[in-house]
């Protein structure tokens, strides 16, 4: 769906992934279970935007509550053969000056590697979630995509600061965003681990753009880390449970999709949802209420926790040496559709990339194929090292 | 063989505060209409987020404080998990790990002298919805969903229902005096939980829980029913015992197993990421314990001290609202036990013409305080103040004002008084010859009569007194 509205002093078209609220335009986070709905209201981030004179042109097509590789998998989509975001693909084409995305497993940072353009997941807590589809609560964080930082900048100090609508929302009510900052002190690590993950294709981009860095005066070292799988499995656990628990809501009863055949209360729920989700987000349904079950929960939520801390700690150390750390977003540079039998590797394989960044909060700037993570609150060392290598051109 | 009776509570509370736990939907005041009183996030829509009510926080340490309870200074919520139609998110917002007040203790004035009840701890969480059957159809109303509620868990501390009878008429009392609830009727529900072991035993028998019982009377059936029950088990060997959830059925009297497909679902609890953890500073605890309502026992002592009668007292502490009315009123410089009297008799009498009670009474200390004042001062008589008092309970007008365009402030000397008199007893021959006749009744006939001439003027007790002497001479 794609539409402009003609304003004076239009500050720009933004286009609106399908997981985040938009009053009166139908929002069905790419889920046949809320096939129909009509927001009540605007996320606060839309309102902000609207506010300040931009105009939201469109909703964009996301995979099952954004749960996917980057959006392949969506009930109101046709499957295509090379795997595309549909807010990357319009920003890239320049259809608009910027979209909105909630990132929850990655999907939205791979989707502008993917596409070529940037997107930034900000610091937990700096933009409002009210208005989110929300599926991880902990961690999933409403962000931008644009062609360059600039634009991230820009609507950044728009939609981020303090809201009394969301209780995870931080106090501070605005956030001086720099993309133009020296980075000539700036020290900035390699994570061989992760690096060694990636196909050729991807290190050499990795490495390349390290290259770029180098020439702006910054200094690159490549270390050794070993916790990103164990974050990738306590993320999943994590993101998986409150997954199943929020998308527990969409039970057939009160709007959205509702299943023709039913007997009783129990039928209208197991055939609704049966009929509802998509096999992605039922298996990660099963996923979270096993690791939430009585008997799982010690060893497995529990324990995912502790282990967030652990590696909560262990950032901020690393973040004491380092002022970025670089990595591939994803192991590819592009995706072919795949089927059910891959999906699971692929998905949750993928987010060894990206879940660090969910897990602890922090930030995580997607950006010429390359992914930077940065302390809490260092979105301004991430967009302007990345600024300075834009700066650079081809 | 002698049994023992071992009875623990877990009793939900509604609590009074002006809206939701989670939302700012009004809270308990009763809507008209189903869902009158919902918005998007109390309905289970996607995109809204809870954001606590501090009001229910502060509500729930004051019963914690009332209770003797430790205050938690970091308290979280949990998220239990389970499928009804009622229940718009499919999960309650309540506390598990870290509930707001823990290890309490109250004690239970009985026939049987003083019992000590420990209380577990105090818990927040959020009501459910409700559903309305018809015919083929089932309606669900999303009014009661999010009204805070706090839960009170005993430890298994009683051993007769009418100690578990005194525990709850207490709570209620308390919980009114304190405005923490209005625990009208379905507002406090309870949880029984009830084994039976051998007098003198230390261990506990089987337990069973009989749930969701809102009548004091049930819960005092329901718990005879149950203990006797296990007490056949255990004597006659009628049944086996096994620890299950029950419920009472009202019309037979008797409790029923409830399907195991209720009782033992996992229900998956976990923190609720979208509550942050709530800290409660030494600042804000202060400022909760000052503004905490004097314990009743206090009050009450304070009530029977100026005279209040041992009936008005009752009336007066399980209300806050007339309680305080009292206080403001006594504050403003009047005599409590008159003011008790203005309040629970004479404007209980003037609402109840309207068929109202107490409940609905809208008026302002300082309209009653200075109707009070003019009777006091001898400015105006006691019939007189109840004549303002109708027009001020029923239009809520200025209580002087309407006294001066009424007249009813009227002075009226001895002489004036007088010549009324001699003119009523003129006009009344027939009154006069039943007097003489021995009808007493006529007596009051013609103080009638006199007070109708003068329109409610004049110091009442010297009418009286100057008729009488007239009277007597005829």
């Amino acid at each position: 769906m794609k539409y402009y509205t003609a304003q004076i002093n239009n500050k720009g078209n933004i286009a609106v992934d399908d997981t985040i609220l938009v009053k009166g335009a139908i929002t069905t986070a790419g889920s046949r279970i809320l096939e129909g709905f009509k927001p009540l209201f605007s996320a606060e981030a839309v309102t902000r935007l609207e506010d300040k004179g931009y105009v939201i042109s469109g909703k964009t097509n996301v995979g099952e509550f954004g749960l996917d590789l980057c959006g392949e998998f969506s009930y109101y989509s046709e499957k295509e053969d090379v795997i595309k975001g549909a807010a990357a693909e319009l920003v890239k084409n320049g259809d608009v000056k910027a979209a909105l995305g909630v990132d929850v497993n990655g999907s939205t940072r791979r989707a502008a590697a993917l596409s070529d353009v940037c997107f930034l997941k900000p610091t937990y807590g700096t933009v409002s979630r009210y208005g989110v589809v929300s599926t991880a609560a902990s961690g999933e964080q409403l962000g931008v995509y644009a062609k360059g930082v600039e634009t991230v900048k820009e609507v950044m100090d728009v939609i981020s600061g303090h809201d009394d609508k969301d209780g995870t929302s931080l106090k501070e009510t605005s956030y001086n965003y720099d993309c133009n900052a020296a980075v000539s002190d700036k020290k900035v690590c390699i994570v061989k681990e992760l690096l060694e993950k990636a196909d050729e294709k991807t290190k050499k981009t990795v490495l390349d753009y390290a290259e770029k860095l180098k020439a702006n005066g910054v200094k690159v070292e490549e270390i050794s880390l070993d916790f990103f799988g164990i974050a990738n499995t306590a993320w999943q656990i994590l993101y998986t449970a409150e997954t199943c628990n929020n998308v527990s809501r969409y039970d057939g009863v009160k709007y959205g999709f509702r299943a023709q055949e039913y007997k009783n209360i129990d039928e209208l729920y197991v055939n609704s949802r049966t009929e509802g989700f998509n096999f992605l987000t039922k298996a990660v349904i099963l996923y979270g209420s096993d690791v939430l079950s009585k008997n799982r929960y010690d060893d497995c939520y529990g324990k995912a926790l502790k282990v967030r801390r652990i590696i909560a700690e262990n950032m901020a150390k690393l973040f004491e040496n380092f002022d970025a750390v670089l990595t591939p977003v994803c192991s590819k540079t592009e995706f072919n559709a795949y089927g059910i039998d891959e999906a699971f590797i692929k998905v949750f394989g993928e987010g060894v990339f990206t879940c660090v960044a969910n897990l602890v909060g922090i930030p995580a700037l997607s950006c010429g194929g390359v992914q930077l993570m940065g302390n809490h609150f260092a979105e301004s060392t991430l967009l302007s090292l990345a600024g300075a290598v834009e700066r650079m051109g081809e | 063989m002698n049994y023992e009776v071992v009875i623990g509570l877990e009793t939900h509370v509604e609590l009074s505060t002006e809206s939701k736990i989670f939302c700012s939907c009004g809270g308990h005041s009763s809507p008209k209409e189903a869902n009158d009183c919902v918005c998007p996030a109390c309905s289970g829509m996607p995109g809204m987020l809870p954001v606590m009510n501090k009001r229910v926080i502060e509500l729930a340490v004051t019963a914690g404080l009332m209770l003797n309870c430790e205050i938690s200074r970091y308290t979280t919520f949990d998220k239990k998990n389970y499928y009804y139609p009622d229940l718009p998110c499919a999960y309650q917002i309540t506390q598990l790990n870290h509930p707001i007040c823990t290890n309490g203790c109250v004690t239970l004035k009985t026939s049987q002298g003083n019992r000590d009840v420990r209380i577990k701890q105090i818990h927040m969480e959020e009501d459910a919805g409700k559903l309305v059957h018809e015919g083929k159809f089932s309606f669900v109303d999303f009014n009661r969903t999010s009204v805070p509620l706090i839960e009170i868990v005993t430890q298994p501390d009683f051993r007769s229902a009418e100690e578990v009878l005194v525990y709850l008429n207490k709570l209620k009392s308390m919980f009114r005096s304190g405005g923490i609830s209005e625990c009208e009727e379905g507002a406090m529900r309870c949880d029984v939980n009830i084994s039976v072991r051998e007098e003198g035993s230390d261990k506990f028998g089987v337990r069973t829980e009989i749930k969701n019982m809102s009548s004091f009377e049930a819960i005092e059936r329901a718990i005879k029913y149950e203990a006797q029950r296990h007490m056949d088990a255990l004597e006659f060997e009628t049944e086996e015992l096994v620890q299950e959830t029950r419920r009472f059925d009202d019309v037979s009297g008797k409790t029923f197993a409830m399907r195991n497909k209720e009782t033992e679902a996992d229900y998956r609890y976990f923190p609720d990421a979208n509550l942050m953890p709530i800290v409660i500073d030494d600042e804000w605890l202060e400022q909760i314990k000052s503004a905490k309502p004097v314990e009743i026992d206090e009050k009450a002592q304070y009530y029977r001290d100026e005279g209040i009668s041992e009936k008005e007292i009752e009336m007066l502490v399980t209300n806050h609202k007339l309680s305080k009315l009292l206080d403001d009123v006594v504050a403003m410089g009047c005599n409590a036990k008159d003011t008790a009297v203005w309040i629970l008799t004479d404007c209980a009498g003037v609402l109840r013409k309207d068929g109202k009670t107490l409940n609905e009474l809208d008026v302002t200390a300082e309209k009653l305080s200075a109707i009070i004042k003019m009777v006091d001062s001898g400015d105006i008589n006691r019939n007189a103040g109840k004549k303002i008092l109708i027009a001020v309970v029923e239009e809520n007008v200025d209580p002087v004002a309407y006294c001066k365009e009424n007249g009813l402030d009227r002075k009226v000397d001895a002489g004036a008084i007088e010549s009324i008199i001699d003119n009523v007893i003129a006009q009344n021959p027939q009154a006069i010859e039943d007097l003489k006749n021995g009808k007493v009744k006529a007596k009051q006939a013609l103080f009638g009569a006199c007070m109708k001439e003068l329109k409610g003027a004049g110091d009442v007790a010297v009418i009286k007194e100057i008729l009488k002497a007239k009277l007597s001479n005829i």
